[in-house]
């Protein structure tokens, strides 16, 4: 492989799309109102298209002649570069809420940057994407507002959720060689810069919502070096049924 | 010999699966059309990341010139420049309305929270005292609205830019 630090960072952003799309598609015929269901599934579509757009080209850096598909399906555990924010559990709304909050709040200023890479397939994901994760996060600020400054036990349920999910977000910003490397290349931005626009999303959206930063700062990271929760296994294994059991299938 | 204006009328005659009143012209997903090593190339932009029509678009596409007698042509997916909803047509926009779908209108600034959502004519009384029931809809494309004054529920096509 010619680029392995950037075949590795495209499947960063492409496995945190995709599993974070699965984790949403759980939610599909189980959401809390009909709307908010169609909501989670369209932001779960959203992701698994950017998903798909970025195996391309990671299949197409590796040039061992693989499909999106195969990326995506035929991979084991620890091949998967996620963080491990994105495989946590749906848990309740605020849960899922909250998880998919810190998420875009991330995201935004991330794909903003990455539209001035060089490299000129993530610079289109990027300007493709971003446009869709402004409606997301639209969406997710103005529930983390309606729940933290709702009723007792809604507030109860979102601030249960961000002191649970805290501990999982230092790792957005997780920098290792790849990024080393490529920041040096001048073909990706510092996650430095980012962490200070999610640090002041966050900040004033859970102040307009009456909710807490914890103060703990307890942090988990593992999953860009495929080290995951014991949840990710169970999610592989609804993901990768159809592929396993029934090889090189289509629709 | 075919030009690429052909192969652009014949495209004219290929509708979007989910909003069968909008060809892929009207859409404004249709970019470059060009021949090359003896195979007509065709590009398309998808309009979400992962709206499922683009895949069906893209066979409709093949069958469709198939038909007029095109035997080698291919689909080319481009992401650059991204889609915005500004290259529906004006055609296009009439057709959505005739259908019950609102039209993208020039929205607000999303980064506002609990902002006004964008003001939206009913698509069948015309009325503008319409509300939003939520910001995503049926396909990725298109948001939840009511008008207050027919009691209308309709979709509204999103604004994306």
């Amino acid at each position: 492989m010619q680029q392995p630090a950037l075949f590795e960072y495209v499947l960063r952003i492409a496995d945190d799309s995709l599993i974070l799309g699965q984790r949403l598609g759980e939610w599909c015929g189980h959401g809390p109102i009909l709307e908010e269901d169609i909501a989670m599934t369209n932001i779960a579509l959203d992701l698994i298209g950017q998903s798909i757009s970025l195996y391309d080209f990671a299949a197409e850096l590796e040039g061992t002649g693989k499909n999106h598909d195969q990326l995506a399906y035929l991979r084991y555990e620890n091949e998967y570069k996620n963080i491990l924010l994105v495989e946590q559990p749906n848990g309740d709304f605020a849960m899922t809420i909250l998880r998919q909050f810190f998420f875009d709040a991330f995201r935004l200023p991330f794909y903003e940057a990455l539209m001035k890479s060089p490299v000129a397939q993530l610079a289109a994901v990027a300007a493709k994407s971003v446009k869709e994760t402004r409606y997301h996060l639209k969406h997710t600020s103005e529930w983390v507002i309606r729940m933290g400054d709702g009723t007792d036990e809604s507030h109860q349920r979102a601030q249960d959720a961000i002191d649970h999910l805290w501990r999982y977000t230092n790792e957005l910003f997780y920098e290792n060689e790849v990024d080393q490397t490529l920041q040096a290349e001048g073909k990706v931005p510092a996650l430095s810069a980012i962490r200070t626009q999610w640090l002041s999303t966050v900040t004033n959206v859970l102040s307009e919502a009456t909710l807490q930063i914890p103060t703990n700062d307890w942090k988990f990271d593992g999953g860009r070096e495929g080290r995951h929760s014991e949840h990710m296994g169970y999610i592989l294994s609804d993901l990768q049924y159809m592929q396993r059991a029934y090889p090189n299938m289509e629709w | 010999m075919v030009t690429a204006a052909d192969i652009r009328s014949y495209l004219e005659e290929v509708s979007d699966p989910e909003i069968p009143v909008l060809t892929i012209t009207d859409l404004g997903v249709v970019q470059q059309i060009y021949f090359q090593d003896q195979t007509w190339f065709v590009e398309l932009t998808p309009t979400y990341s992962g709206c499922p029509a683009m895949q069906q678009i893209e066979a409709d596409i093949l069958v469709k010139l198939q038909e007029k007698g095109i035997a080698n042509s291919k689909v080319k997916h481009i992401l650059s420049p991204a889609w915005t909803t500004d290259w529906i047509s004006e055609e296009g926009r009439q057709k959505l309305r005739l259908y019950g779908i609102a039209p993208p209108v020039n929205e607000p600034d999303k980064s506002a929270l609990f902002s006004e959502p964008p003001r939206v004519a009913c698509p069948k009384c015309n009325s503008e005292d319409t509300r939003m029931v939520s910001l995503f809809g049926s396909t990725a494309c298109k948001a939840q609205y009511q008008c207050n004054q027919c009691l209308e529920p309709f979709d509204y096509f999103k604004c994306l830019k």
